[in-house]
């Protein structure tokens, strides 16, 4: 199991940790009582260092790190442990202690950069804030100093950034902004909490990669929160997994990826999507892909859709001569970043807005000019299930009340009818009956999805539109719903048009693919002659940006816990 | 943005002219006219046909529609006519009586606002957590106190009992003490609230743990990120609140017995005094809709989201 260490700590004396975190405990208080969310967990964070904190959601790993920051919510309390930063124990320190060394030893990078600066502040004088603070700079050299950092972090016309609000930043854009203010006093720490799960993949990786540069650069530990398995194997050194708020296994990330010891951390790595790229086990034919045949349920041809803004001539053209066609009972998967006119897509395919040229036919309905008995023959052929499944149902409402309404929409079906449709349509999705009684919020994230595809089949149609279905999910329950939507596909002969941002995860469920940038379609065909042949820079750039490339020889491993060959 | 405010100043306008237009048609529909009350008095000792002569002066059996255009007309160039009962120009009395009632309600939003804002930085200060708790539950007993009940008890307390603040015969500025406070209270109750509210939601927002991150401290976030995201809705509802003020001022000035537009409209209603009536409804519409006005005007300046928006310049 040994294998000769490579990494750069080895063969040196071990420098003092940065962050040595031992016997770590967490707790949150809620109207249920006190619940324990991280249990006396240690590790370390040597200097220089990338240490990966994975896990699924309650795995305690964003507790860890606000705790560690000292900015763990109102109800969360430190119950026990040590929080070693440079030697120095600041686990009892009082916020006003703290704040003297946030900002200048330890710093954060946030999940989310588009609630992370202030709406009604300058970006200037946010990033020139953390100099003012701590007393290192002031006025107009605070200001001048502010400018530096945003040049430093890639902005281009740092000048002009200063003076501008954060609405009129992108997402990137902010997520550069808040780097610049992490680093500017140079810490020993860096936090980074889910730094890239927001943004676009190619967006990601640049983000990443300038992450690692600074680190380089400054000397400075980092501390990467995340999810995305992809991710931690190909930024950092070591790798914590964590479950239930206990540590599972951690050390060199090539080692735990080439030989997991814990049986959770093999489900992790047999479930990340990035990691493994598996062939479509539905033998569809991919030829078809692009070719006219008759068995074209979804026909697409020379879509455009204009918008217009705020009564002004200047419209914007959000889609721009789309064409793609879908086979019956296959998976046609719309890739693009955001902007890139998936949703626009998909909102006229199932008849939200007419087209404003081109032709749309569904199952041989003709969306260009329909009329009212069309629109409503169509709603029973196509069903959509969206991203949020705590947004998408009804909160007041029981699970037998949401899978009841879209029944209740046609032609009335008698009470114990519709009883037994449901209680089938409930058991197809792989739910027990007794949820029908329960209401969403009794339900978990992967239960609640199930029951939106409940929703969506209770009209037996024969379109599915999954609107990035599965990307709030976490991967094991990601993987469960994949898994769901294959058999569901094989029994009962659905078409699915798949949106998503996740390549990977198109890569493991489609069979042909339409990439699009800025309207307009740039390839498609099948998944696999697109993603192991792109033709156009674009998908070329897009799949490049898929983390997980570090490991190649990971894809396709089977559940195994022989140590691969990774090097 | 030059666009949004023309929009904004048309929409007032329309408000005004609906307000006007209403009110006429309203005050027209009432049984009964100001000449009738006023001449039907036997003390006059006037006969029937005297009556109809007075009638016809006064021009008030001639066709609704020419009245409205005539007294429209007479509006826009800031003739409010005659009151009939008092017999001189409705704009005389409004010199007198408007003055009063300005200084009033403009106390009296000042105190509401200061209320609501210690109430709010009060509670934000550890070691108050009672009083947050307190005041939270304040409001919705706050609104429902009536404020001519609330001003008889305030004379009740601090005039009759601790004897604190003359109402007989008090000095001009000391006099306003207890009708300020009158009407300060029910209005800073429900802006303490939002204000309450708001700093509560802006404190989960994810750039004020960034903000922490930099090393600020608690009170230095308070005052330079949240208090700004937290007064921008209160903004909205202390331009509706306005309008309680006016409703307060007309009953707060009855209890405490002093002029201002609120006794003139007492009067007014008793006597019918058409004139008078229609001149206080416009101007107390154009005092609402003018503060409506500036708190819309002054939203894109204070939020740089909303000028982008409105196209201005970025």
């Amino acid at each position: 199991m040994t294998i000769s260490p490579i990494g750069r700590l080895e063969g040196t004396v071990l420098p003092a940790p940065v962050l040595d975190v031992s016997g770590l405990t967490i707790s949150y208080r809620d109207q249920n009582g006190t619940r324990t969310a991280v249990h006396g967990i240690d590790f370390s964070v040597a200097p220089g260092e990338v240490v990966a904190l994975v896990g699924e959601s309650g795995s305690g790993k964003s507790s860890t790190a606000q705790a560690i920051i000292g900015l763990l919510p109102e109800n969360g309390r430190l119950e026990s442990g040590s929080i070693r930063l440079n030697q120095q124990d600041i686990a009892g320190w009082p916020q006003k202690r703290l704040d003297g060394i946030r900002g200048s030893v330890i710093s954060l990078v946030p999940q989310d950069p588009g609630n992370s600066l202030n709406p009604v502040k300058t970006i200037g004088r946010q990033v020139a804030e953390i100099l003012i603070i701590h007393g290192k700079a002031s006025g107009a050299v605070a200001d001048a100093r502010a400018i530096e950092l945003l040049e430093r972090v890639g902005l281009n016309q740092p000048a002009l950034r200063a003076k501008q609000y954060p609405h009129e930043l992108s997402g990137g854009m902010k997520q550069r902004v808040l780097i610049a203010i992490a680093i500017a006093l140079k810490p020993s720490l860096i936090i980074a909490d889910e730094p890239t799960s927001a943004l676009d993949v190619t967006v990601q990786k640049h983000i990443l990669d300038l992450i690692d540069e600074l680190r380089c650069e400054y000397g400075t530990a980092v501390l990467l929160v995340t999810h995305d398995l992809g991710v931690a194997a190909d930024r950092s050194d070591r790798l914590i997994v964590l479950k239930q708020g206990k540590i599972q296994e951690q050390g060199r990330t090539a080692d735990i990826l080439a030989n997991p010891q814990s049986a959770y951390t093999r489900q992790l790595l047999a479930d990340a999507p990035s990691l493994n790229v598996r062939p479509r086990r539905v033998a569809a034919p991919a030829e078809a892909a692009g070719k006219e045949t008759s068995d074209d349920i979804i026909i697409v041809e020379g879509l455009v859709q204009d918008f217009g803004l705020g009564g002004k001539e200047k419209g914007l053209r959000a889609l721009d001569d789309v064409s793609f066609r879908v086979r019956r009972g296959t998976t046609h998967a719309l890739v693009g970043e955001s902007g890139s006119g998936k949703t626009t897509t998909i909102r006229t395919v199932a008849a939200f807005q007419k087209p404003t040229s081109g032709k749309v036919i569904v199952d041989g309905l003709d969306l260009s000019s329909p009329p009212r008995e069309t629109l409503r023959l169509l709603r029973k052929k196509i069903q959509l299930v969206y991203q949020n499944p705590f947004g998408s149902l009804d909160p007041r409402q029981t699970i037998a009340g949401i899978v009841e309404e879209p029944l209740l929409n046609f032609e009335p079906v008698p009470r114990v009818k519709r009883a037994e449709i449901i209680a089938s349509t409930i058991e197809k999705v792989g739910l027990p009956l007794d949820v029908l009684q329960r209401r969403p919020h009794a339900l978990s994230g992967g239960q609640r999805q199930r029951v939106a595809i409940a929703r969506a089949l209770v009209l037996d149609p024969q379109i599915l539109i999954l609107d990035e279905a599965v990307s709030a999910l976490d991967v094991t329950v990601q993987a469960q719903i994949l898994a769901l939507l294959d058999t569901l596909q094989r029994d009962l002969g659905l078409t699915y048009l798949f949106v998503s941002h996740d390549l990977a995860v198109v890569h493991q469920i489609s069979d042909t693919v339409s990439v699009l940038n800025g309207g307009k379609i740039v390839e498609s065909g099948a998944v696999e002659d697109v993603f192991e042949r792109p033709q156009s820079p674009y998908t070329r750039e897009l799949i490049d940006a898929i983390p997980g490339k570090k490991y190649p020889s990971l894809a396709g491993r089977p559940l195994s816990t022989h140590s691969g060959n990774i090097r | 943005m030059a666009r949004y405010i023309f929009s904004r100043v048309g929409q007032a306008l329309l408000v005004l002219w609906a307000t006007f237009t209403i009110s006429f048609v309203l005050l027209q529909a009432m049984p009964g006219d100001a000449v009738m009350v006023k001449f039907q008095n036997p003390e006059y000792g006037l006969s029937a046909e005297q009556i109809a002569d007075i009638r016809a002066a006064y021009d008030a059996d001639g066709s609704v529609v020419l009245q409205y255009v005539h007294t429209i007309g007479n509006f826009i160039t800031g003739d409010f006519g005659y009151s009939l009962q008092a017999g001189v120009a409705v704009s005389a009395q409004l010199a007198v009586n408007l003055p009063s009632t300005i200084r009033l309600a403009g106390l009296a939003f000042a105190t509401a606002v200061l209320l609501a804002v210690v109430i709010a930085v009060l509670s934000n200060i550890s070691g108050f957590t009672r009083l947050r708790s307190f005041v939270l539950s304040l409001p919705s007993l706050f609104v429902s106190i009536p404020a001519f009940w609330l001003g008889i008890m305030l004379i009740q307390i601090f005039s009759f009992r601790l004897r604190l603040v003359p109402v007989i015969n008090p000095g001009e500025w000391e006099g306003l003490i207890l009708p300020v406070l009158t009407i300060a209270v029910p209005i800073s109750a429900p802006m303490a609230q939002i204000l309450l509210r708001n700093i509560d939601e802006v404190l989960t927002r994810p750039f004020v743990s960034v903000a922490r991150a930099k090393g600020a401290s608690h009170a230095f976030v308070l005052w330079r990120h949240v208090a700004k995201n937290a007064v921008l809705p209160v903004l909205t509802v202390a331009g509706v609140l306005f309008g309680e003020l006016l409703a307060g001022a007309v009953i707060t000035e009855t209890v405490f017995g002093l002029n201002g537009i609120g006794s003139l409209a007492e009067q007014a209603v008793n006597f019918q005094d058409v004139a008078v009536l229609q001149a206080i409804v416009v101007i107390s519409a154009a005092a609402f809709v003018t503060i409506n006005l500036a708190v819309d005007l002054l939203y894109p300046v204070l939020d740089p989201r909303l000028k982008a928006k409105l196209g201005g310049v970025a």
